[in-house]
Formats: C-alpha cells, structure tokens, sequence
C-alpha cells in the first residue's frame, strides 16, 4: 500500500473525521450509542454499505449518465441497506429490534451519500474502497468512544458486563440515568469535538463566518445535484 | 389511540430532532438564523404532513401481507422492498411540491424553496415514514403523526436558531466554535424538552 493510500484510508479517522469534522452522518450516530454493542452493530452495518456502495459506485462511474447519477447513488446505496437489514432480521433479531428503524435511515445517512457523490464517482474502485473504509471506521470510532461512556456510566457495564457494581446490586456504583438518555450524547459529542479541536488546533472553526463555508457548500452541492438529476 | 394525544406526543415528547437525532445534519447546518430556519421548519411540515400519509397508504394497499388479495395473490408480503419504494415516494413527492409551490404560490416558493430538494435526503422525512410503519398507524393517525413530527422539527430547529443568533456575541472557548457548542446547545434543548415528557392529554 503506497503513502498516498495509506493516506485516503486513515485520514478520515482523525484529521477529517466524517462526524467530527465534515458533519455527517450525524443522524443514527447518537441514537445507537446507549450501549457498546448496538455501537458496535452499527458501526459494522455503516461501514459495510459504505464501502461496498462506493465500490460499486465507483465501478460504474463512466456508465453512469450525470443527470440521473443520484437516483442510481440511492438505489445502490439502497438495496446494500436492504441486504444488511435482511441478514440482521435472520441472524441477529434482537439486535434487529433493539436498533430499531436507525438501520433503515442508513439510506438517507449524508456518510454514503456525501462519499460516493463527493470522492467515488471521481475515483478508482480500489481508492474508492479505501475511502469508505476509511470513512466507515471514523464514524465507528466516534460511535464507540460514546457508547462506551455512555453504558459505562449509564449502566456500569461494558459490552453487558459489569465493570462497576451497581449500587442496588450491593456494589458501590450509582449510575447516570441522564447518560442513557438523548441528551448525554449531545452533549458528549460537543464535548468529544472541543477534546479533539484543542489537540487538533488546524480544525478549529472561524468564529465569526456569516455560514460555515464547508457546510454550506457541501448542501448547496448536493441540493445542485439533486434538482438537476430529477428534471 | 387518541389523535390528539398523538399529535402533542409527536411533537414534544417524541420530538424527531430532540429525543431520536433524526435530520441533524440538516438541524445543524441551516440553524445559523431564525429567518432561514423558519423557511426549512415551514418545508418540513409540508414535506412530512404529505409523505407519511402518502407512505401509510403504499404501506397498506401495497406491500403489506394480504394486500395483493384483491388479485388472487392472498400470501405476498412486500414489506421488504418498503424502504426502497418509501424513498422513490419521497422523492416524487418533493418534486412535485416544489412544482405546484413553483406554480400557484411563489412567495411560499421563494422562502422554502431552496430547502425542498434536500428533504428528500433528509432523515427526518424517511424516519417519520419509518416510525409510521413500525408503529402501524392507521391512516387517520398517520396525518396527524405526520403533521406532529414535521411541526416537532421545525419547532427545535427555529429554537435552536435564535439562540444560536444571541450566542453570536458570546465568548467561548476557541475548540467550541461552531460544531462543538451547537452539539451543547443543542443537548440542553434536548433536556428541556424531556421535562415535558409528562405532557398528556386526556
């Protein structure tokens, strides 16, 4: 693997983190985060669709007409979602239940849409692979630093053992009920971003932009894209 | 189940953007100015209250088991392909809308109309759907679950909005800029919002 690979696949894991940093796939990432293994399920399910669909995507690239290439992206990126929800419905049921409809909105997660639009359809398949990979695993990194804050302190476990006796069991740990409720994880991906701006002071944001110039653009791509491939 | 109940649960006990974290890429992005939010919380109420009515219906005359019964065929259950076809709705259903909006309104065109287009990638719009088809609304329930949920989001996000305008002015610290306040800002709306997990009608 030469530098410059090595470089598409471990850039999104910290200096362009896909939830930290270009703000997506925000969606499913904190309501799957209660505990590490529905984290972890997660984590898995994202980065399979979006390294196979920008795979795909990226071997279709040149048959693909511009003007429908986001109907044909959804599609695509659709039926993997489909695959993966159908293999957790058989062999993981309770997992199946336990995540809910946040499988599902895979579909409409910015993560697969943002990278195939953005980086496959310009690139090779094997570039394209490393760059979902990439993605996929900063996304499950951030996903599994909060869950396991989150069980941990919600719950005193890990993975479902117990690392702190509870209180109630004779133990000494009182948990947080507040951290298996949805604000916790605002609040700890607030508090995981400012962690990891004061280490990475390059990604700091300007304080004063009218719109942040990266979003703004990014939105008025895909909404671009969008109105043209329907007409 | 009571619509009304149903309605206010919808929008403040079950607040789509609050309590399951749905559209907040788009919550984040376009909550800089209340003006600007206004027009996306107005979209997304006319975008939800649509599709997830329209999406019951293709749910339960479409793919649901025994739907195809009519036609001789009383075992086919297409559930499995919902998720395609509720997307393919969506789509259909902006587009349509930014047209007829283009057509006999174009005030309300000019305000929402930019934000149309990227509510069908929104996940706000397809978790309603989805939660509708989970939950088996029926289709009373699911026009008022679908105006709830829309009026929910564009509630939190108008929210969010003016006090990110007043914070502006606020001196925080350098690695909080943007992103990291808004995820706190953000979090204690959330926890407002569950004290009134007791709201109940009736």
């Amino acid at each position: 693997m030469d530098q410059r690979d090595r470089r598409t696949l471990l850039d999104p894991l910290i200096d362009n983190n896909p939830i930290t940093l270009q703000i997506l796939g925000l969606c499913s990432a904190l309501a799957v985060t209660t505990t590490v293994a529905t984290a972890l399920t997660m984590s898995v399910a994202l980065t399979t669709v979006l390294t196979f669909s920008a795979g795909i995507i990226s071997a279709l690239r040149n048959h693909i007409p511009r003007s429908v290439r986001l109907i044909v992206q959804i599609t695509v990126i659709s039926s993997l979602v489909l695959m993966v929800d159908e293999v957790l419905q058989a062999y993981a049921v309770e997992m199946s239940k336990r995540l809910s409809v946040f499988v599902s909105l895979i579909v409409t997660n910015c993560i697969v849409l943002g990278r195939t639009e953005g980086f496959a359809m310009q690139h090779g398949v094997k570039r394209s692979l490393l760059d979902g990979l990439g993605n996929g695993l900063g996304y499950s990194l951030v996903l599994i630093l909060v869950g396991i804050v989150r069980e941990l302190l919600g719950s005193g476990t890990l993975l479902g053992l117990t690392v702190f006796p509870l209180a109630a069991d004779g133990g000494w740990f009182q948990p947080l009920a507040l951290m298996l409720m949805p604000p916790s994880a605002f609040l700890l991906i607030g508090l995981f971003i400012w962690a990891l701006r004061t280490w990475r002071r390059a990604q700091i944001e300007p304080s004063e932009l009218p719109e942040s110039a990266l979003v703004l653009s990014e939105t008025e791509a895909l909404r671009d894209g969008l109105t043209r491939s329907v007409r | 189940m009571d619509l009304l109940a149903l309605f206010v649960d919808a929008i403040f006990v079950d607040n789509l953007a609050l309590s399951f974290f749905l559209g907040i890429c788009t919550f984040l992005a376009v909550s800089r100015t209340v003006s600007t939010a206004l027009g996306l919380g107005a979209a997304v109420i006319l975008v939800q209250s649509v599709t997830v009515p329209v999406n019951n219906l293709v749910h339960r005359h479409l793919l649901a088991e025994g739907a195809w019964s009519w036609a001789g065929l009383p075992t086919v259950d297409l559930t499995y392909l919902g998720l395609m076809l509720y997307i393919g709705v969506i789509a259909a259903v902006v587009q349509v809308l930014e047209m007829v909006l283009d057509r006999y309104f174009p005030t309300l065109h000019r305000t929402m109309g930019l934000f149309l287009p990227l509510l069908a990638v929104n996940c706000a719009i397809l978790g309603g759907s989805l939660f509708m088809v989970e939950r088996d609304y029926g289709f009373a329930e699911s026009v008022f679950y679908g105006v709830g949920s829309g009026v929910g989001w564009a509630a939190a996000v108008v929210l969010l909005a003016g006090i990110r305008e007043k914070l502006r002015y606020a001196d925080v610290p350098e690695g909080l800029h943007g992103l990291g306040l808004s995820f706190i800002v953000v979090g204690l709306m959330s926890l407002g919002f569950l004290a009134l997990a007791d709201v109940r009608l009736g």
